[in-house]
């Protein structure tokens, strides 16, 4: 039973086509990998999946929830940790949880075992009480996997959650997440641009390029259909060489290419 | 509830965390009681309206929970910078409960300020006429404080960043403070003008509070507290309408 439904998922910014006519699957208890160069369309979609992009077509269906007729059903669904911080750098790590799990209406009665149990699966307890602020940036990212576990999502989604942060710090991060994913069975879902970890970690994989999904598979399919040995080459030949732009909101992508057709 | 509470819960702690703006916020409204108050405070007396301080002070007061409120509502400009806006906007709430948690919170934080103003002009001189209307006199503080979190809301998700904030500035919060009658009285004033001062939504504040204060107004305490009202709940409804479509 697939637990993300995607189907003829399309996203216009007027008349340029960020995400095009995109249909998948990701199976219950899975971790996939969302894999594409800057600027294919990977953030558009995982917006349009959060519920903070409507599509212009298509369907999606999260956890058995469309985000025409139950937004809030898809929301208490899946947890996130977005690819920049979202954190509130003045209130303290306890405070930033205590906000999650009032929005989320986690029982009052569970908030603090709960809040307790995963500040000490993050190893960010003695740490509670400083505020955000005084937090490195792999902190806040363990912080930020804390508080999308909070509400207990059977997705998680990470945009792009080791960017920026020490090989000693990404390591531990993947031990966390695949920890959660054997024991609570929770699906989930990643982007990275690491392919030795997209490799290592995902069950599944589908890479997007302007704008559509140019393969899907396992990381072994995906090297066996292209001929090569690791994932980065199978990736490589799928999506070429040439140097992407720098990845920008889509909306900025949607003004250049107006730009440079006047 | 929960969420209201939560948001509006932040917004105070915040507040109180952040000393060195409540100070810094306190030296415009001091410098202007000082100035003014006393600049003016001979002429104003010649011309025999009376002790200006006592006319002032309601109109500083106002004045400050104007800034605050109108700040605390275009925060919201700062949680989309910082990303804090996302983790709202992706939780299964209403829309409508996050504005009114940011809009309470910011009113709270914005009537605080104001009443800290009010035992500031008791310092320099300011005796409020009847101690008994103090309650009404903080409803008023309150209802401005609404009003203008709400505008601040409004602001917010129509500007993409802070850009376009000394335009607001300039043409709107100003002419909105100084066109209310929080500094002169609104009497004998060319007729173009007079009308301005009747559409600005804060005239009403000035009035409403200067009636509680030292029992001198120009409309009915039932008109101030009904157009106060009125004016609010439009806000609101047009930020809720507007932050419904914000972009995080």
């Amino acid at each position: 039973m697939p637990i993300i439904e995607v189907k003829h998922l399309t996203k216009k910014f007027r008349d340029f086509v960020a995400v095009d006519d995109v249909s998948f699957s990701v199976e219950k208890g899975k971790i996939f990998a969302f894999l594409g160069p800057n600027g294919a369309g990977k953030s558009t979609t995982i917006k349009m999946l959060t519920t903070l992009l409507e599509p212009t077509d298509g369907e999606i269906k999260l956890n058995g929830f469309s985000p025409s007729i139950n937004k809030d059903g898809m929301r208490q669904s899946f947890g996130i940790v977005f690819q920049d911080p979202s954190l509130d750098d003045d209130l303290t790590a306890l405070e930033n949880l205590k906000l999650h799990a009032a929005l989320y209406k986690v029982p009052k009665q569970e908030r603090e075992k709960r809040i307790k149990d995963l500040l000490e699966f993050v190893e960010l307890f003695d740490r509670r009480n400083s505020l955000v602020k005084t937090f490195s940036g792999g902190m806040k990212r363990r912080l930020e996997i804390a508080r999308g576990l909070l509400h207990h999502p059977k997705i998680l989604f990470l945009d792009e959650p080791t960017i920026g942060l020490d090989p000693q710090t990404r390591n531990h991060l993947w031990t966390y997440i695949k920890e959660i994913n054997q024991k609570e069975g929770m699906t989930v879902f990643i982007t990275t641009h690491y392919m030795e970890e997209a490799e290592k970690i995902a069950d599944d994989i589908a890479i997007i390029d302007h704008g559509k999904i140019i393969a899907a598979g396992s990381s072994k399919q995906l090297m066996t259909q292209t001929n090569t040995k690791t994932l980065e080459e199978a990736f490589l030949n799928l999506t070429g060489h040439a140097i992407r732009d720098e990845e920008v909101s889509s909306l900025d992508r949607f003004r250049a290419h107006r730009g440079r057709r006047h | 509830m929960d969420t209201i509470y939560i948001l509006w819960h932040r917004q105070v702690i915040k507040y109180f965390r952040s000393k060195s703006r409540i100070i810094g916020s306190l030296a415009q409204p001091l410098l202007f009681l000082i100035a003014f108050g006393f600049g003016f405070g001979g002429i104003y007396q010649k011309a025999g309206e009376g002790n200006y301080m006592q006319f002032l002070a309601p109109g500083i007061i106002t004045m400050s929970v104007l800034f605050t409120a109108i700040f605390s509502g275009i925060d919201i400009i700062w949680d989309r910078q910082f990303g804090f806006l996302k983790e709202t906007l992706v939780a299964p709430v209403s829309r409508l409960e996050i504005i009114l948690g940011k809009v309470f919170g910011g009113a709270t934080v914005a009537s605080i300020q104001g009443i800290i103003v009010f035992v500031l002009t008791l310092l320099v001189g300011f005796r409020p006429q009847n101690l008994l209307s103090l309650p009404l006199a903080l409803i008023f503080i309150f209802l401005i404080a609404i009003l203008f979190t709400c505008m601040g809301t409004i602001i917010a998700s129509l500007m993409d960043d802070m850009q376009g904030f000394q335009l607001i500035m300039n043409f709107l919060i100003m002419p909105i403070m100084f066109l209310s009658g929080a500094f002169f009285p609104l009497n004998g004033l060319p007729k173009a003008i007079e009308i301005i001062t009747k559409i600005d939504p804060l005239t009403y504040g000035v009035d409403g509070l200067r009636g509680a204060l030292i029992s001198v107004s120009q409309f009915s305490l039932g008109t101030n507290i009904l157009v106060l009202s009125i004016i609010s709940i439009t806000l609101l409804l047009i930020g809720a309408k507007l932050f419904d479509k914000i972009k995080a």
